[in-house]
C-alpha cells in the first residue's frame, strides 16, 4: 500500500517503513538504545533522502523513548540535577549539530561526513562492545568474579572548577566536563541523526562513575528532550521533518520495542552486548563499503533549492 | 482611374494573397488534442499516474493524406539543479567537482510514434527540441547562463542520472496511431513528481516539417492533507516542529498505557 510522503515529495510502501519501525523498535527494546544508527541508514538505502531521514529519526527516538523515561520516572531514577547540567550542553551541541548539517547540506559534502562519521562512531563503540562482552563472557565461563575497578584516584577533570555534588548519582564533579559530555551527545546527535545513548551511558559509567541504573535512566530522559528539541530545530533550520514519515516509524517502533525488551529479559547481558557490538559493526562495515567501493554511478543529481 | 486600377489589380492580388495562404501549412492540417485532466491531485496514497491525451488531424478538404509523425512533450516545472561527480580522495569515493543547472524541467517526457531520429533532420529536431537531448540545458558558469555542447559529461550524465530515476523519460512508442488520423499518447507522471505548470506540446510533422502545433498545460498540485503539512512545513517551520515533536510525546504515552504491566 503506496503513501505519499508530503516532505520527502515521494511515495513509499506504508508497509515497509511500519517493518522498519517494528524491527528497529524491537532491536532498540531489546538492548536498551534508541536505534537511531540503524534507521537513518537502513530509510536512506530504501531512497528516503539523507535529509530527510536524519530530520524525522528523532520523532521515532522520542516516541520510543517515553516509555523508557515514564518508567524510571516513576521509580525515581533520574537524576535531575545531572539531566540539567547535560541538557544544558546537550542544547548547545544539538543547536551547532543542526547548523553544520544545513551548511555541510549546502556544500554538498554532508553524505560524505554523515559516512565518515559513522564509520568512526561505529567501528569505535562496536569494537569496543565487542571486546568488553567477549570478556565478561569468558569471566562468566571461567567462574571469575568481574573485576570491579573503583580506584579512589582521581581523574584529570576532578581539578577543574565550577564544583556540583549530584546526590541521585553520587558524585561531585566539575560542571565543566558533564556540560562537555551534554554537548557531545547533543552535537552527535543531531548531525547523524543518532539519540547518542551509546556513548553517553559509557561515559557517565566509566568517566563519571555514576551508578549504571542511573546512567540509564538519566541518559535516557536526556534523549528524549534533546530529540524533541532536534525535532523543532530540524523543521526551522531545514524544513526536511516528514510527520507522515515520523508517525508511520513511531508507531512501528514503540509496539515493536515492547517485544523487544521481553526478548532482551531472555538473553543474558553480556552475549546481549555482544550481540549488540557486532550488530555495531556490521553497520559501519556496510557504511565504510560505500565510501571505498567504486559506486555504480559517479554522479548524482540533487535539486539545488530544497533548503530553502 | 483609380477605380480601373482597382478593377485590373484587385483579382490578381487576390489570388495571390489566397496562394500565399494555401502554401502555409497550418491551414492545410489542423491538430485537435484534448488531455485527461488538467489537475492531478496528489493525495495521500498518490503513487503517480497517468496522464492520457487523445489527438486528431484535421486535414482540409484536397490536402492529401501523408504519413504523419507525432510528438508529444511534456516539461515540468522548472527548477535548478546541482550534478556533482565523486572522485576517489585518499582512497575515499567523495563529491568533488559539481555544475550548477540553471531551471530546467524538473520533469519531460518526450513520447514520438517512431525514434526522433527517423522524424526529421538533426537541425530540424534542435529547432523544434524534439527528444531530450535537444532541450536546452543550461548551466551557470561563474555569472553566465549557457547551455553546452550535447557531449558535456556532466550534461550527458544529469540526462542519465534523470532518465534512470524516471523523471526523464523518452519513449519511441509512446504515440499510437489508432486510425490514420487518430492518435493517442500516454504520458507516466511519476509518484515524485514536483508541484507546479507542466506544458503539454503536440507536434504534427509531415515530411520532416512540423505542420501543426497545439499546447496545453496540466496543473500537479498536492491536496487535503498533503497540501496541510507541506504547507505548515513551510509556512510555520517552528509550529510545526513543534506539532510534531507533541505527536512523538504523546504517540509514546499511549504506547506506555497501552502496554503497561501491573
Amino acid at each position: 500500500m503506496p503513501i505519499y510522503l508530503p516532505i520527502a515529495e515521494l511515495p513509499v510502501n506504508i508497509f515497509i517503513i511500519l517493518g522498519l519501525g517494528i524491527a528497529v523498535g524491537f532491536i532498540s527494546g531489546m538492548f536498551g538504545i534508541g536505534g537511531g544508527f540503524l534507521m537513518t541508514p537502513l530509510l536512506i538505502l530504501f531512497g528516503i533522502p539523507p535529509a530527510v531521514a536524519v530530520a524525522s529519526v528523532p520523532a521515532h527516538m522520542a516516541a520510543a523513548s517515553v516509555s523508557g523515561t515514564f518508567t524510571y520516572w516513576r521509580k525515581h531514577l533520574v537524576d535531575y540535577g545531572l539531566a540539567l547540567v547535560l541538557l544544558s550542553g546537550a542544547l548547545l551541541g544539538t543547536a551547532s549539530g543542526v547548523w553544520l548539517f544545513a551548511l555541510l547540506r549546502r556544500a554538498g559534502q554532508l553524505e560524505l561526513f554523515i559516512s565518515l562519521a559513522y564509520v568512526a562512531l561505529l567501528s569505535i563503540v562496536g569494537v569496543l562492545m565487542t571486546v568488553e562482552s567477549i570478556r565478561a563472557i569468558i569471566r562468566t565461563w571461567r567462574g571469575t568474579p568481574p573485576i570491579l575497578r573503583r580506584p579512589g584516584t582521581h581523574a584529570w577533570f576532578h581539578g577543574l572548577p565550577l564544583k556540583l555534588r549530584f546526590r541521585q548519582s553520587r558524585i561531585y564533579v566539575s560542571a565543566i566536563p558533564v556540560t562537555v559530555i551534554g554537548f557531545v551527545t547533543g552535537f552527535i546527535g543531531a548531525m547523524m541523526g543518532v539519540g547518542g545513548g551509546f556513548m553517553l551511558i559509557p561515559a557517565l559509567i566509566y568517566l563519571m562513575r555514576v551508578p549504571t541504573t542511573v546512567s540509564i535512566a538519566t541518559s535516557l530522559m536526556l534523549t528524549l528532550m534533546t530529540m524533541l528539541v532536534a525535532i523543532v530545530l530540524h523543521s526551522v533550520e531545514n524544513r526536511s521533518v516528514d510527520i507522515v514519515l515520523a508517525l508511520v516509524l513511531m508507531i512501528g517502533g514503540v509496539f515493536g520495542a515492547q517485544f523487544g525488551v521481553r526478548a532482551g529479559q531472555a538473553i543474558r547481558a553480556e552475549q546481549l552486548r555482544l550481540l549488540l557490538g557486532l550488530m555495531v559493526i556490521a553497520v559501519g562495515v556496510r557504511v565504510a563499503g560505500g565510501l571505498i567501493n567504486q559506486p555504480a554511478e559517479l554522479f548524482s543529481v540533487v535539486p539545488q533549492d530544497v533548503w530553502q | 482611374m483609380i477605380r480601373l486600377w482597382i478593377r485590373r489589380f484587385l483579382p490578381t492580388a487576390l489570388a495571390f494573397c489566397l496562394l500565399v495562404l494555401a502554401h502555409q501549412p497550418s491551414y492545410a492540417q489542423k491538430l485537435v488534442t484534448s488531455v485527461s485532466t488538467h489537475r492531478v491531485l496528489i493525495n495521500s496514497n498518490f503513487s503517480g499516474t497517468e496522464l492520457v491525451l487523445f489527438g486528431a488531424i484535421d486535414e482540409a478538404a484536397g490536402a492529401q493524406i501523408g504519413t504523419y509523425n507525432v510528438v508529444v512533450t511534456v516539461r515540468g516545472p522548472a527548477r535548478s539543479f546541482v550534478t556533482r561527480q565523486k572522485s576517489r580522495i585518499l582512497g575515499l569515493w567523495v563529491n568533488a567537482q559539481s555544475r550548477e543547472f540553471y531551471q530546467v524541467p524538473s520533469y519531460l517526457a518526450v513520447m514520438t510514434n517512431r525514434l526522433p531520429a527517423e522524424i526529421g533532420t538533426p537541425d530540424m529536431l534542435r529547432k523544434n527540441r524534439i527528444g531530450l537531448v535537444n532541450h536546452m540545458f543550461t548551466q551557470q558558469i561563474s555569472t553566465d547562463v549557457a547551455d553546452v555542447t550535447q557531449e558535456d559529461p556532466f550534461r550527458a550524465a544529469f540526462l542519465r542520472v534523470k532518465s534512470n530515476d524516471g523523471s526523464y523519460r523518452a519513449d519511441p512508442n509512446g504515440v499510437t496511431f489508432l486510425t490514420p488520423r487518430l492518435f493517442r499518447a500516454s504520458v507516466p507522471i511519476p509518484g515524485t513528481a514536483q508541484t507546479g505548470n507542466y506544458e503539454v506540446e503536440t507536434l504534427l510533422i509531415a515530411n520532416g516539417n512540423v505542420v501543426a502545433k497545439q499546447q496545453t498545460a496540466i496543473e500537479v498540485v498536492k491536496t487535503g492533507l498533503e497540501a496541510v503539512i507541506a504547507t505548515e512545513a513551510r509556512e510555520h517551520s517552528f509550529f510545526y516542529g513543534l506539532g510534531t515533536a507533541l505527536l512523538a510525546l504523546i504517540t509514546g504515552l499511549i504506547a506506555t498505557l497501552l502496554f503497561r504491566q501491573e
